[in-house]
């Protein structure tokens, strides 16, 4: 691990403060993903600026919906009796993800800044990775990319994004919540993750002298009957092959809106608008459920050793959307 | 700022002493700058600054000082500082559980947590489990129901079955499977591991003292 100054700050404005102090500062909150990472010498912070004493963890209702702090840790958020009543996809993602341990550790604003597991970008014997050091080239478009995207990608990169959480947020239209020197913004979801397109280094929208203070979801019928479906190697914690995060408004047997994101799949949390007016104003059915898995899949682009994603991930909306409309069908 | 040099007298650049300040300082806390020895930290990156910092965790309700450097995983600080070589080293990046203690009674992998992190909160180790001579319920159980082979991966997989019974995740065979998958067995001990911990729950293992 690279040496780093380390401070610990007592709320938001003193976080700002020591972010725009000088470049090279690094948040840290559960530190899970990043401590890590500095141990493998791909992250080397200059600065750690430790936020857990910053009172943002609260988890309440709004007026429209939820409102969970940044510093909520996982395995709070995942318990919280609303988000479990109101979210069940949110909760659910969030129990699929890593172990307990980790969820005890890891916050929510962490968790969508966590960092590829792409074997390369995480190893920096292998020299050739664009996101760690742009311009020196892909390894795992010619190596080994079995678990890499296939939606998403560019010649420069296919690195998936981890994050199970960030995909159910994509699906029910989350917004995320930063503050900066210039005062706070919102960012929606989906727009929050970058495309690598040539530059794969780029990973968010967030700032560098910007902090995530909150993730706000609203609250929907299709989010109250969502359900979020990892597929993987193994059993438990272990990262998605593929997953999906859905949800439909009913009436009868009729789809009044739906909402479909994937994981595992996508260089950044992938959600498929495609699917969801596949699926809006038709009645349930595993035909509608298959023809709307056909179109969420239709732009991939595999690579040598994860041709199988493709037909695995439209099984995978499948049935997730069976789960959703069970009894209705 | 809570940078002063403990030692007026011997002021050696390459290993400043700080004083970090309680965790519950309502002021920043910073550490730096660190300047002084040279030492390789990876291809192509020169670290030229090295620290120490000095502070106390409650471990086992005991308040113990430390001057470690900075950079010190809790799990480092607690095996070669404190020298509670109970708590172990697996894979060192979170993959494992081997290294799983207890902060303020939830379970952590505490390889990927600095020490400096945990002052102020109360640690648990497996040293801490047992009161006396009387074993902890659950590391009865493990014995009872011969929850390992080698045994390295035991204490951790204790402490977090005495956190997941606590939590209440232990209803099924397949919730215990579920709740302790955080924590990998080499042996493969995995039967008598739920066995133990299925065991400890029926007999109230979280009411011990944490």
């Amino acid at each position: 691990m690279q040496p780093f100054e380390y401070s610990r700050v007592p709320d938001r404005e003193a976080a700002l403060n020591a972010l725009s102090a000088g470049k090279g500062s690094k948040l840290v909150a559960g530190g899970t993903n990043l401590l890590d990472l500095m141990k493998e010498h791909v992250e080397t912070p200059r600065r750690l600026v430790d936020i857990n004493d910053v009172p943002m963890a609260a988890i309440e209702a709004t007026a429209g919906g939820v409102r969970i702090g940044a510093l909520s840790r996982m395995s709070d958020t995942a318990a919280n009796d609303l988000i479990r009543a109101k979210y069940p996809a949110l909760s659910q993602a969030l129990l699929l993800s890593a172990s307990p341990q980790l969820r005890n550790m890891a916050s929510m604003g962490g968790n969508l800044m966590q960092r590829t597991r792409c074997p390369y970008f995480r190893d920096i014997t292998f020299t050739a990775c664009n996101k760690r050091e742009p311009g020196s080239g892909c390894s795992a478009i010619p190596g080994e990319n079995r678990m890499h995207a296939i939606l998403g990608t560019s010649d420069s990169c296919i690195a998936t994004h981890p994050s199970d959480f960030a995909v159910a947020l994509a699906a029910f239209d989350g917004v995320i919540q930063v503050q900066g020197p210039k005062g706070a913004r919102d960012i929606e979801a989906v727009d929050f993750h970058l495309l690598p397109g040539t530059t794969p280094h780029r990973e968010h929208e967030l700032g560098p002298d910007e902090i995530i203070t909150a993730i706000v979801v609203p609250a929907a019928a299709h989010t109250e009957r969502s359900h979020y479906l990892k597929v993987r190697d193994r059993a438990s914690y272990e990262f998605a092959l593929t997953s999906a995060a859905v949800g439909l408004e009913l009436s009868g047997a009729t789809i009044r809106s739906a909402r479909v994101a994937l994981g595992g799949v996508g260089t950044k949390p992938w959600r498929s608008r495609e699917a969801e007016s596949v699926l809006t104003g038709r009645n349930v059915s595993e035909a509608t459920f298959r023809e709307a898995a056909e179109a969420a899949l239709r732009g991939s682009r595999p690579q040598r050793q994860n041709g199988f994603k493709v037909e695995l991930a439209k099984r995978t909306i499948v049935r997730a959307l069976q789960m959703v409309s069970g009894g209705v069908a | 700022m809570a940078d002063e040099p403990e030692d007026d007298a011997v002021v050696d650049p390459s290993r400043r002493r700080f004083l970090i300040q309680s965790a519950v300082a309502t002021t920043s806390l910073v550490v730096g700058p660190m300047l002084g020895a040279a030492t390789e930290a990876g291809p192509g990156k020169t670290a030229t600054e090295t620290s120490v910092v000095s502070f106390s965790l409650t471990v086992n309700g005991v308040e113990r000082k430390l001057d470690v450097d900075l950079r010190t995983t809790l799990l480092d600080a607690l095996r070669e500082e404190l020298e509670l070589t109970g708590t172990k080293k697996g894979c060192d990046q979170g993959a494992c559980g081997a290294c799983t203690v207890l902060v303020d009674g939830r379970r952590i992998n505490s390889c990927l947590t600095l020490a400096v992190m945990q002052s102020g909160r109360s640690i648990t180790t497996i040293e801490g489990l047992a009161t006396g001579d009387a074993l902890h319920p659950v590391q009865a159980a493990f014995i009872q129901q011969d929850g390992f082979q080698c045994g390295y991966c035991t204490p951790g997989q204790i402490c977090s079955a005495v956190a997941c019974i606590a939590e209440g995740h232990t209803s099924s065979d397949e919730e215990i499977r579920e709740w302790m998958s955080g924590n990998i067995c080499r042996c493969g001990a995995y039967t008598n591991i739920v066995a133990a911990v299925r065991e400890a729950a029926k007999k109230g293992g979280s009411n011990a003292a944490l």
